[in-house]
């Protein structure tokens, strides 16, 4: 069991957010990114966050769930911010100049806005992978993807390469644990010693996954056919996905949202 | 070499909404130079308990003694090697673990990762190929070219080249057929009088304890709830459906005798003591007929 890895995990509960519709829930958060971009000043930024923690709250969901899931890409962001503070067009109070470094002002307040959205994008993204079941989210983006079934993409084929992906990432955990313990106890160290010493630790790790991951494919796609599966086309549902009141207020709620940012803004 | 369990907690997850309680205060020692039965229903705590013997888990709270290393939950990862070396561990399905080029490079990775040199570990692994009951032909072979009871020998192979003092079995046998399934079984017992190894065995088939064991441990939802020989342990036949778990055929075959009115002194457990008791039952009339042609 990989306790630590958050991302793309569900975490069952009985909330508002937990029960509205996936295909609502998609398309706000990518939605909300995009509204993102108009923030320009500190009260958009303000606003942004508490509508952020609102959401988070009515969740039910831990916030350490949240700090978890921006720790892993703590470094990137602070890569980007640092770029954005070093090296960005000087305006406003020079604090600093050496070359084409300029510590300015302007780069530091941008440097915290950047910091501010990655934050903004991670909390959002991961509020919608804790409160929906995967199966559920790609039930949503076979729906979203629909469309474009005029231009012949094979929709009902990807989604169900989700569905299958999204289904094994967990079977695959176990077996990775499962292996590495095999392993550990033949004396390999895992994550120690020198990069070249990993490196070669995950050699005994790798094969047996793929080896496993090649026949459990296989024993999957007889299993399939033996039930009789023929490709997507014209299959009828398990899970129907229903509209309710909530997802149009919520919808409303991220429209009033995006006016009082535009409002707001600089 | 004993291991000993003291007041043994172990939680999956602690502090986030999967937590589970695996191991709830386990109080037990695996005697040295024993053959012991580890058994239970299916998540009784088996496979934790089992992850402990090697230091792959650490437990929550309490300690766990190895021969002379005693495991906290604050013992540092680092500097578990040489412990491992003493205690070797087949796992489930340990076919799985296979990736080496040829079955005599993957048998000889245990040894090679406790120090021996190339060449030592290449003349261990054919020894032990020999020794798990397979033809030296196949040391060039690729492991993936194998069938499954090979791939299974090779990998018990690989960790009995470890040349460990304790070695851990996970049902070893499972999903092997009645004829290898007897010969493994017949391996394990001959290796531990061989090399005077102690035995851990988790497992379902109660012939097997029976047959083999000498030191029982039953868990039931995280505890142990009784350890003892197999006599003890097979002598209530209602505690043990209680706790799900069977009898051994024979002693099966025993209680039906028993409950048409025949009496045993001590609950036979295996074939041969069935055959001795009943025996002993006849009457002389029926034993003075000379020999028998079956």
């Amino acid at each position: 069991m990989m306790s630590k890895m958050i991302f793309g995990r569900y975490i069952p509960g009985n909330s508002l957010i937990h029960h509205m519709d996936p295909r609502a829930k998609l398309l706000l958060s990518f939605y909300f990114i995009g509204i993102i971009f108009i923030a320009n000043n500190w009260p958009t930024y303000v606003l942004l966050f508490a509508f952020t923690l609102l959401a988070i709250k009515l969740s039910g969901v831990k916030w350490s769930f949240f700090i978890n899931g921006v720790k892993p890409l703590i470094w990137l962001i602070l890569f980007t911010v640092v770029l954005q503070i070093l090296f960005s067009a000087s305006g406003g109070q020079v604090y600093f100049q050496w070359g084409i470094i300029t510590i300015s002002q302007f780069g530091l307040v941008n440097g915290v806005y950047i910091f501010c959205r990655f934050v903004l994008i991670i909390f959002m993204s991961t509020l919608l992978t804790l409160t929906t079941p995967p199966l559920e989210l790609s039930d949503a983006i076979e729906y979203l993807l629909m469309p474009l079934k005029v231009v012949h993409f094979p929709v009902y084929e990807v989604a169900l390469m989700l569905s299958i992906a999204l289904r094994f990432v967990p079977t695959l955990m176990d077996e990775t644990e499962k292996i590495m313990n095999a392993q550990r106890a033949r004396g390999v160290d895992f994550g120690e010693g020198n990069i070249f010493q990993q490196m070669r630790a995950i050699v005994p790790l790798l094969i047996p996954l793929f080896v496993s991951s090649f026949n459990r494919a296989e024993d999957l796609a007889t299993a399939m056919e033996a039930r009789g599966y023929q490709g997507g086309e014209g299959r009828s549902k398990y899970r129907i996905l229903k509209w309710h009141g909530r997802d149009t207020w919520a919808t409303v709620t991220f429209a009033v949202l995006t006016v009082a940012l535009v409002y707001l803004r600089a | 070499m004993a291991i000993t369990f003291k007041q043994v907690e172990f939680t999956y997850q602690p502090g986030t909404p999967f937590e589970t309680k695996a191991l709830t205060d386990i109080n037990v020692t695996i005697p040295d130079g024993s053959y012991t039965a580890l058994i239970g229903h299916t998540g009784s705590g088996k496979s934790t308990l089992l992850q402990h013997l090697d230091a792959l888990l650490k437990p929550t709270s309490g300690t766990v003694t190895i021969g002379d290393r005693v495991i906290t939950p604050t013992t540092s990862n680092k500097d578990l090697k040489r412990l491992r070396q003493h205690v070797g561990i087949v796992f489930q399905f340990p076919e799985s673990q296979l990736f080496e080029e040829t079955v005599a490079k993957d048998i000889a990775f245990g040894p090679q990762n406790f120090g021996a040199s190339e060449a030592d570990a290449l003349k261990l692994a054919a020894k032990m190929l020999t020794l798990v009951g397979l033809d030296a032909d196949l040391l060039q072979r690729s492991p993936f070219d194998l069938s499954g009871g090979q791939m299974r020998r090779v990998a018990i192979a690989g960790v009995l080249a470890m040349q460990p003092k304790v070695l851990v079995l996970d049902e070893p046998t499972a999903g092997l057929d009645p004829q290898g399934r007897l010969e493994m079984m017949d391996m394990f017992a001959r290796l531990r009088h061989e090399q005077q190894l102690t035995i851990v065995l988790v497992t379902h088939q109660m012939d097997d304890v029976a047959n083999y064991a000498n030191n029982v441990i039953v868990m039931d939802h995280g505890r142990v709830v009784k350890t003892g020989t197999p006599q003890a342990i097979f002598k209530d036949p209602q505690w043990l459906a209680e706790h799900h778990l069977g009898l051994p055929k024979t002693t099966a075959f025993a209680q039906q005798l028993i409950a048409r009115g025949m009496t045993f002194d001590e609950m036979p457990l295996t074939e041969d003591q069935l055959a001795a008791a009943l025996v002993k039952q006849l009457p002389t009339s029926v034993l003075g007929g000379g020999d028998h042609d079956e």
